[in-house]
């Protein structure tokens, strides 16, 4: 099990914070970088690792949500039920959009438009039709008891949220050493000379979508149980697609503990502006977008890319070091 | 006698109002090295482009040991066994040499120890064992074609298109690389190579084929192919073949 030791030690110590911390602020902006976090780590499986640039992931965020809250509300499914269900829906809304994108050969930015559109497509849907109570949303009615996926400490939300990164954390470091991982980078470097290394591209790629799909609809499923409503603006908004794409962008494409760190660092600096300023609306972005220059000037590959970087800069100058020393 | 490994027969291949490739027919048989050399735009890498699965013919057949494998996917023809190299070398730049030959050993071993062996075994056999842990863009232009190569060997294939792997390395690197092609040959790999440095396929090749603005215009052994006027033609103009017989005459 080398290699899972900092998953476990990163895990570990923000599982104690609610020991330690008992404010219900503190808590609440956590479970929320988390849940952004573990969206992030959705893309970054097909972003990241695979190099295929989705401005659509509310797609799947507002999937898992949707279908959470309509299994319970509508048809009186279990909540923990409702909530697998509705990460197999965002794999199987993975497998959909992966199929219709990749195997018509769509790249790049065609893939990133093709992708945004979905999203709306689905938002607009999702704000007229009658099963998602429309204009209105739907409310998941208030009854905290553990069956019923509800609790009255925000610890218990905090913990259920992390041990889904965690669960996230473990998935993209299985991914790393795998064949399949190996593969989808290869095809995010250079897709022809993947091809012709025997890697069949498409399907990689789509298998890659259908893991992110299933992985960010699961933070969607949450947002529901926490928050109890849903709408076509927040579960299919165009907010969900940009902090999933924002938070391993800031924090390390391509990287185990990327989105984790983007969403930290990106969700305390949009929080501490807000403080600053006294809740000027719209801040928070404007903050998200200084970061995001700033990040790509100076270190394009993310808070943790910059770091192998570095090494390597260091170890390749050491030889030449010890050549001349 | 068994039909060559492989069967290349009247291929085409037309870009809008160009016939890139021209009815080409060509063999390679097993074991051994063929080339196929032509001067620049005459259609060589197009034809390898088909070969491996990048490019649809418009027609022709191209059989694999036995089978009709015209028109299926660069990684299935992988998985036969037929591996390429670019010519305009396509490393993955962001790998170690070590992960970059990973992803070719990973097509025949799953398990990342296995694969991680292969790689080990391939970059010893084509002479890059001691940067192995480099980036992959950190390497010289004679690296990366080595790189090249050892990503297609990782495959474990076994018919190999080499499309210019020579081309831009100087005398004293082609005379280092000449041996490992020869090497792959003889435990058994056989080898269709693209090639512009003729010193090297008068040494290595045993069978020539030149294209010329898309057709097969002469076959043999290097001295015969080198010999035939219509070649010499093909390179140095039109009536080339008759000045220099004249000068050789007079």
């Amino acid at each position: 099990m080398r290699g899972f030791g900092p998953i476990v030690v990163v895990v570990a110590v923000l599982a104690a914070v609610p020991l330690v911390v008992h404010s219900n602020v503190v808590l609440n902006f956590l479970v929320i970088a988390l849940m952004i976090a573990l969206a992030g780590q959705g893309w970054n499986i097909l972003g990241g690792y695979g190099g295929q640039y989705s401005f659509g992931h509310a797609a799947f965020f507002g999937t898992g949500a949707y279908v959470t809250a309509i299994l319970q509300m509508r048809y009186g499914v279990n909540a923990w039920a409702g909530f697998v269900i509705g990460i197999a829906a965002g794999a199987l809304a993975g497998a959909i959009i992966g199929a219709l994108t990749f195997r018509s050969g769509l790249r790049g930015s065609y893939f990133a438009l093709v992708t945004l559109a979905f999203a709306e497509v689905l938002r607009i849907i999702a704000s007229v039709a009658p099963i998602t109570g429309a204009g209105v949303g739907t409310l998941i009615k208030l009854d905290v008891r553990a069956q019923a996926f509800q609790f009255q400490s925000r610890a218990a939300f905090y913990w259920i949220v992390l041990a889904l990164v965690a669960l996230s954390l473990l998935m993209a470091k299985m991914i790393e050493r795998s064949r399949f991982g190996t593969w989808l980078v290869a095809v995010r470097e250079n897709e022809d000379a993947a091809q012709a290394l025997g890697v069949d591209a498409v399907t990689v790629k789509s298998a890659a979508m259908v893991i992110s799909g299933a992985i960010t609809a699961a933070a969607g499923c949450f947002y529901a149980q926490y928050f109890l409503f849903v709408d076509s603006g927040i579960a299919y908004g165009t907010w969900i697609s940009i902090e999933a794409l924002l938070t391993p962008i800031i924090g390390g494409v391509g990287t185990v503990f990327g989105p984790l760190l983007g969403a930290l660092v990106v969700k305390a600096l949009g929080e501490g502006a807000r403080l600053l300023t006294g809740d000027a609306p719209g801040l928070d972005l404007i903050v998200y977008g200084a970061v995001l220059v700033l990040v790509i000037a100076f270190a394009p590959r993310g808070l943790i890319g910059g770091l192998p970087r570095a090494r390597r800069l260091l170890t390749r100058a050491s030889p030449v070091e010890a050549a001349h020393g | 006698m068994a039909e060559p490994l492989l069967v290349v027969e009247r291929v085409s291949r037309r870009f809008g109002g160009l016939l890139a490739v021209n009815a080409a027919s060509l063999i390679a048989p097993e074991g051994h090295i063929t080339a196929l050399i032509g001067p620049n735009g005459a259609g060589k890498t197009t034809l390898f482009s088909i070969i491996s699965g990048f490019i649809k013919a418009s027609h022709g057949s191209i059989r694999y040991a036995g089978e009709e494998i015209i028109g299926e996917p660069p990684h299935r023809l992988a998985r036969r066994g037929i591996a390429r190299t670019f010519q305009i070398v396509q490393p993955f730049a962001d790998l170690t040499v070590r992960e970059n030959i990973l992803v070719g050993a990973h097509l025949r071993h799953r398990a990342r120890q296995a694969a991680l062996a292969v790689a080990e075994r391939v970059g010893r056999e084509v002479g890059i064992a001691g940067m192995l842990d480099r980036p992959a863009d950190t390497l010289t232009v004679a690296g990366r074609k080595r790189l090249e190569l050892a990503r297609a060997l990782a495959t474990g294939p076994k018919l190999l298109l080499l499309d210019e792997v020579l081309a831009g390395l100087n005398p004293s690197e082609i005379r280092d690389i000449v041996p490992v092609i020869r090497g792959l040959c003889a435990r058994g790999i056989t080898i269709l190579m693209i090639e512009h440095v003729m010193q090297a396929v008068m040494s290595l090749a045993e069978h020539v084929f030149v294209l010329t603005e898309g057709r097969i215009i002469a076959q043999g052994t290097p001295a015969q192919v080198a010999a035939d006027s219509a070649v010499v033609e093909a390179y140095l103009g039109h009536g080339a073949a008759a000045k220099l017989g004249g000068l050789h005459a007079g």
